[in-house]
């Protein structure tokens, strides 16, 4: 820094002007160092976080291996743990979540964005941003209040039409891998939404308007041209739902009835990966599960990075082909 | 018309409202829920939700000032850390980047957002609680400092690259150097705007509950301080939801209205100052 101004100076006549000049880049220098600094702590933050879930998941890496992500025990009495109910849980969880959300929230992102009157559009759009913004732990509590009543008024009817699948068999207590799943697909559908329609808007006006010029109606020009157009985008909001759904905390631990043994019916009780980390890290008993769940952590982290990435990939690829 | 068109009409009518009933059970399932939150919570808050302390188990009564009192000492924190550092690499951002490094800060930016809230909580707990041998306000408002990083980034550098270019060429070609035309005309054009995203983000984590739980903990009590557990409204909802106490179960309802009211308030009010200015990086 000291050698560049010294030069840029010496090119300089010498005189008040000069110093003057000095400050300048001084200040310029000073900034840009400042700023730097804050944008590399960026860098350096995310890189202890994955540096302290390594090192402290060291314990119990060395100790199950690989064999961690596909062992079905978790006894801490005898400090034997392995990661797959969880990961089922999430899983399940997350996919009950998409069944949900991608119908209902493409559809809606299709009927915002192209068929609805723009009054209607903007007034929901503007609901929808408010409803993303819900805090998870709302409506975890609302899922146990009011979700999971409504549930078990609807287990019969659902039990009458899918009761024959190994999905919906078993006692039904409310708390359930199905509840906390329903609960999630309420979280996402906002994002979804929110999301594929931005996309969606972001197709150039020329590829509707020509399909509408060869005489196509608005749902013709919409299924044909808009949404293929826009079909990258929309898969990279679901990406980011989904995401957004497997490290989804609070709402799940609060409905999915914390129970760590694998089940093929949605109607008992699950763990997921976040929901067993937020329920036992705070009193784990022995270095070895704390490491246990920091590697659940890590699995975690690894998942999410992954898709996230991704979906960002994908959403850029549409916005920037389109925006403009 | 043909039979042909009057189907093709027909499809599209049908889509029109297939597509409408998706939004239609979309927001109204939601809205409804949430309605439900405000009618149910709002019945059961009292004045001294506000202003007592929480009731030993199994006595009634009581309230949450304790964790009103640790919420707003956490988010203080988180901004104390978070804003300064999100808003100067928003300032890298927008004013210097361009460059491989402004495109990999842009990236890991991103990343450490879709980093799910839990995790942060490991991350605070083995830098702060871990050390350290007990919980504290100060781990939990690490975390949540760590989950407004990011978003502090992105929605500086959103709202001064909305700057007209131009305001910078002027105050140039009056003879400010850069960092003068960053401090003294850039920043107070974007002003409202950074003031805003700061204000999003605050409602953001203002609701975070997972980063907390084995941070800051909880406490029934004041938390004088910075290095003791302290109590915290999610914190709060999420232990009283799922107690075994009816009474309980209405002080959760009552927290849950008065964190959803102010995350909304801030919510809309951010959203009406912004409506006609750069979008809301989420």
């Amino acid at each position: 820094m000291a050698a560049s101004s010294t030069s840029a100076v010496k090119a300089r006549p010498p005189g008040r002007a000069q110093s003057f000049q000095q400050r300048l880049r001084a200040g310029d220098d000073l900034t840009y160092a400042v700023t730097f600094a804050a944008a590399l702590s960026i860098l350096v933050v995310t890189a202890l976080l994955v540096y302290e879930l390594y090192v402290h998941s060291a314990l119990s890496r060395h100790k199950f291996g690989w064999s961690f992500l596909v062992t079905r025990t978790w006894d801490p009495v005898a400090e034997q743990f392995g990661a797959l109910p969880f990961i089922y849980g999430t899983v399940v969880t997350s996919a009950i979540a998409l069944l949900i959300g991608i119908p209902l929230g493409v559809g809606a992102a299709i009927f915002l964005a192209e068929m609805a009157p723009p009054g209607i559009s903007s007034g929901l759009t503007f609901l929808i941003e408010l409803l993303a913004a819900v805090p998870s732990v709302i409506f975890g509590l609302l899922g146990v209040f009011v979700l999971i009543p409504i549930l078990r008024k609807l287990e019969d009817p659902i039990r009458s039409v899918l009761g024959w699948t190994p999905l919906f068999q078993g006692p039904f207590y409310g708390v359930s891998m199905l509840a906390a799943g329903v609960v999630l697909s309420l979280m996402i559908i906002p994002f979804i939404i929110s999301i594929s329609r931005e996309v969606i808007l972001a197709v150039p006006n020329d590829q509707r308007e020509a399909a509408l010029a060869l005489g196509a109606t608005r749902w013709e020009s919409t299924w044909r041209v808009v949404v293929p157009y826009a079909y990258k985008g929309i898969t990279g909001s679901i990406f980011l739902s989904l995401a957004r759904a497997l490290g989804e905390t609070m709402a799940v631990t609060m409905v999915i009835g914390n129970d760590p043994r694998i089940n093929a019916s949605l109607f008992a009780p699950g763990y997921s990966i976040a929901a067993i980390i937020a329920n036992e890290f705070a009193e784990a008993p022995g270095e070895m599960y704390t490491s246990a769940l920091i590697e659940l952590g890590l699995v975690l982290f690894a998942l999410t990075i992954v898709i996230n990435g991704a979906a960002r990939i994908l959403v850029a690829s549409t916005t920037e082909k389109g925006g403009s | 018309m043909s039979l042909r068109l009057i189907r093709r009409k027909a499809v599209n009518a049908l889509m029109l409202a297939l597509t409408g009933l998706c939004t239609f059970i979309a927001t109204g399932t939601l809205l409804y829920i949430l309605g439900y939150l405000l009618v149910h919570g709002g019945k059961n808050l009292s004045w001294d939700f506000f202003t007592k302390l929480p009731t030993p188990v199994g006595e009634t009564g009581g309230g949450m000032a304790n964790a009103i009192v640790g919420s707003a000492k956490l988010l203080l924190l988180a901004t104390a850390i978070g804003v300064p550092i999100g808003f100067l690499g928003g300032v890298y951002l927008a004013e210097f980047g361009g460059n491989t490094f402004a495109y990999i800060v842009r990236y890991v930016t991103d990343l450490l957002n879709g980093v799910p809230s839990i995790v942060i909580g490991i991350f605070a707990y083995t830098l702060i609680v871990l050390p350290q041998k007990h919980f504290s306000t100060l781990a939990g408002g690490l975390a949540l400092s760590i989950m407004m990083i990011p978003i502090a980034i992105r929605s500086s550098e959103e709202f001064l690259r909305a700057v007209p270019l131009a305001l910078r060429e002027g105050a140039m070609a009056l003879g400010a150097s850069k960092s003068k035309a960053i401090l003294t005309v850039v920043i107070p054009a974007a002003k409202n705007g950074i003031i805003t995203g700061i204000m999003l983000n605050l409602a953001r984590v203002a609701g975070e509950t997972a980063p907390l739980i084995f941070t800051s903990l909880g406490n029934r009590f004041w938390s004088p301080g910075w290095e003791q557990p302290t109590a915290a409204l999610p914190v709060m909802i999420y232990n009283y939801a799922l107690g075994a106490y009816e009474d309980w179960h209405q002080q959760a309802w009552a927290a849950g209205f008065v964190l959803l009211t102010l995350v909304l308030a801030v919510n809309i009010l951010a959203r009406l100052i912004l409506s006609r200015q750069a979008h809301v990086p989420r």
